[in-house]
């Protein structure tokens, strides 16, 4: 905590970010129709204002004057706490990630994120771990064969790819000696980003991270052509919405934190401009994620599990184990 | 490129008993709390249409299989024995509607052999040329779809723009894009159009390049080798005790294909290979109907070059009693203007007699049962449906599947509901 930083500066800083996160989120469902109708031979959603630009708002308005319909045999206080809580998680995750460097304006120290703590990398993973209840317990809550399953495979595969996860940064962690993101940006300044030592790290956190945000090939929770929604199949409305941006946000926040661990969070040729290289990074990984989801069929139950226990778990241990090897030899 | 090991093909049958087309859940299962029961259909995402699936599911385990159909049923062949011979035509296009111009092939054929009409040279390879366009269209069909399903979402937009391709094609030709009731006892409705050839000979040089973009995709891709191969096995065996026809009795191993078996229109005269291919799983249906584009692609262009002599010959038969007279003689000829007022009005007759016609339509045998009394209308139509066939094979198929080989199975059966209900 900085003591020249007064409370109303960080209370700034959380409304500007979360209207920046909400904003992205909207965009990015924008970006993503627009870039997937392109690489398929299509327009995407042009309609709606020049480009079809105002499709996100076109679709919030729609989103909140729908009925929430209401399963008559769902149990209330879950069914309608589930989506909040996945939503306010996803939100939540994002005040660890710094974006800037920090700036000095007229005698106050800004440091470049919401909230400066030390053990930020192990909070997000708790938030994370903590949002999928969400999925879970509304799957289950809304009394539907199909969200059931949703709701078991999500489980099934949060748990387990939540592990690879972990695992796979703990070699950025032992090289960085720290658990603060900013401190794991600061020491990516000297020389090489951690992409390029981590390169093993990188690609299992990726692959499991696909696996933890239920992007395709890893989308079983919601595979429309088997579950027809999956947990969400019962929701509708701002309830709906609610899932769809908790979605979208935790898969923001996966990007960023991508970025800060192994591709040098705010780092670029001019300091002061750190937010813009920040966010021109996290849209490339979010460019990759929608590419992926266009050109990849999905796994399949069995094959995701032993794929995640067998290939990924092993490979991310050996990778930590290596590094932290190196890491006391050298 | 990945290789992945397959499971072999079963030995023996594992069509389940006592009815071959319910799995039914083992006994230790029946009480087991752990079952659930869960319908897939009749509207669901990737149940093609109406079909309506209910399946026993132990966790991801399909363990019980029953099919309800019947969602989609129209009536189709009662409705025919209503309608005039000539009338009749429009309706089996519209039974399989991804397959139409081979249904309405098997009906005319059917008509003409009761007729026993000689058809001219040109319409014998303007029909061919049609069904052939019409099996690739069935296969990018069924390759968008079975793609989506499995979760490339993007196939199916690659599939659906040579589909477009397709359709003009037949819209250049006929007026219509699908169901184009271009075929008539006889011959064909109208005479091919100036610029066709040409355009058609576009399409024959881009198709081959289109079906290797796909395999690229998809061909190499590891996950979908690992989602279709040795998924949904069925023997030779047991494709046959099914009577199976088609990709899907080709894909597990047995050599059988109407159109070199008992050749019809004049596919005896053109060089075509019939894929086989032994190991009867997804991957393989897959792969016979890739390679049937191909060998269609060829076809049509054997075709385009037999037509391309036959300019200016006529494309209808000469039997006025059939065949509506050229629209300029009504003007002039009283016989001719007798016919028109006799076949609009009442149609022809055709000689008392019963008659079953076979093709191979893009999902297998498509036959046509027809009984006429000698009068003006069909009195009994029955049409042998490949898509109620292959559905048949379900329950084999889904032996030891998970939820998400449901999906690839029924796809790769490639059923079309409304010829499956008619």
């Amino acid at each position: 905590m900085n003591l020249n930083e007064p409370w109303w500066i960080d209370a700034i800083k959380a409304l500007v970010i979360i209207n920046l996160v909400l904003g992205v989120f909207a965009y990015m469902t924008w970006v993503e129709r627009k870039v997937i109708g392109r690489m398929q031979q299509r327009y995407g959603p042009n309609r709606t204002g020049p480009f079809g630009l105002l499709q996100p708002i076109a679709d919030l308005v729609k989103l909140i004057r729908k009925e929430s319909f209401f399963p008559g045999s769902a149990i209330d206080v879950l069914y309608i706490t589930a989506p909040v809580v996945s939503a306010f998680t996803a939100l939540a995750a994002f005040s660890v990630i710094p974006f800037g460097a920090g700036w000095q304006v007229g005698g106050y120290d800004i440091t470049g994120q919401i909230a400066n703590v030390q053990i930020s990398l192990i909070l997000l993973f708790a938030l994370g771990s903590f949002g999928i209840y969400g999925f879970i317990v509304g799957g289950w809550a809304s009394d539907s064969k199909y969200s059931l399953l949703g709701s078991m495979r999500t489980c099934a595969q949060l748990v387990s790819y939540e592990v690879s996860l972990a695992l796979s940064v703990l070699g950025v962690i032992l090289m960085a000696g720290s658990l603060s993101l900013v401190d794991i940006v600061h020491s990516q300044e000297a020389d090489w980003w951690y992409a390029v030592p981590q390169f093993i790290g990188l690609i299992v956190f990726f692959i499991a991270g696909t696996a933890e945000t239920n992007r395709a090939p890893f989308d079983l929770p919601e595979a429309e052509q088997e579950l027809v929604a999956g947990y969400h199949t019962e929701y509708s409305g701002m309830r709906f919405g609610l899932f769809q941006m908790a979605e979208y946000v935790n898969l923001i926040v996966l990007s960023g934190l991508c970025v800060t661990l192994f591709f040098g969070g705010w780092l670029g040729p001019w300091e002061p401009l750190g937010p813009l290289w920040f966010v021109l990074k996290v849209l490339l990984v979010l460019f990759v994620f929608i590419w992926m989801r266009t050109t990849l069929p999905r796994l399949r139950y069995d094959q995701l599990m032993s794929f995640g226990w067998k290939v990924l778990l092993p490979v991310a241990t050996l990778n930590a184990l290596v590094t932290a090897a190196l890491v006391v030899a050298l | 490129m990945a290789t992945v090991e397959r499971p072999r093909i079963y030995e023996g049958t594992r069509i389940p008993s006592p009815i071959p087309t319910i799995l039914r859940l083992s006994d230790e299962l029946r009480d087991s709390p752990d079952v659930m029961q869960v319908n897939f259909g009749p509207n669901h995402p990737s149940t093609h249409g109406v079909l309506r699936l209910i399946v026993d599911l132990a966790g991801e385990r399909v363990e019980g299989i029953e099919a309800v159909i019947g969602y989609l049923h129209t009536g189709f062949e009662k409705t025919m024995e209503q309608k005039t011979w000539w009338k009749a035509i429009t309706y089996p296009a519209r039974i399989d509607y991804v397959g139409f111009q081979n249904d309405e092939l098997v009906f005319v054929l059917a008509i003409e052999k009761l007729l026993e009409l000689e058809t001219p040279q040109k319409a014998v390879w303007m029909r061919m040329l049609l069904c052939e366009l019409n099996r690739i269209h069935s296969h990018l069909v069924y390759l968008g779809t079975a793609a989506l399903e499995l979760g490339a979402i993007s196939m199916f937009w690659y599939c659906f723009r040579e589909r477009d391709l397709v359709l003009d094609l037949f819209e250049l030709v006929t007026g219509v894009r699908m169901h184009t009731r271009y075929f008539q006892a006889g011959g064909l409705a109208e005479d091919i159009p100036p610029g066709f050839y040409a355009e058609c000979r576009k399409f024959t040089e881009w198709m081959p390049k289109a079906v290797d973009d796909y395999e690229s995709l998809i061909d190499r891709n590891e996950i979908w080798l690992e989602r279709t191969q040795g998924v949904g096995l069925l023997s030779a065996d047991d494709a046959i005790a099914l009577g199976q026809s088609g990709p899907v009795l080709r894909a597990s191993g047995v050599d059988w294909d109407l159109r070199r078996a008992e050749p019809y229109l004049a596919y005896d005269k053109v060089d075509f290979e019939v894929p086989v291919l032994p190991n009867g799983d997804v991957y393989d249906r897959y792969r016979v109907r890739m390679i049937e584009m191909r060998e269609s692609t060829k076809i049509v262009a054997q075709c385009l070059d037999r037509l391309e002599g036959m300019e200016g010959e006529p494309w209808i038969a000469d039997d006025r009693k059939v065949v509506l007279p050229p629209r300029h003689e009504l003007h002039t000829s009283m016989e001719s203007l007798i016919h028109h007022f006799k076949i609009v009005t009442e149609g022809y007759r055709v000689p008392e007699g019963e008659v079953y016609v076979a093709i191979e339509s893009p999902r297998g045998e498509k036959a046509c049962y027809v009984i006429s009394d000698g009068g003006s209308r069909p009195w009994r139509v029955k049409f042998r449906a490949p898509s109620l066939v292959a559905l048949e094979a379900t329950a084999t198929c889904m032996r030891g599947a998970l939820v998400a080989d449901l999906v690839a199975i029924v796809g790769s059966l490639d059923s079309v509901m409304g010829d499956t209900d008619r």
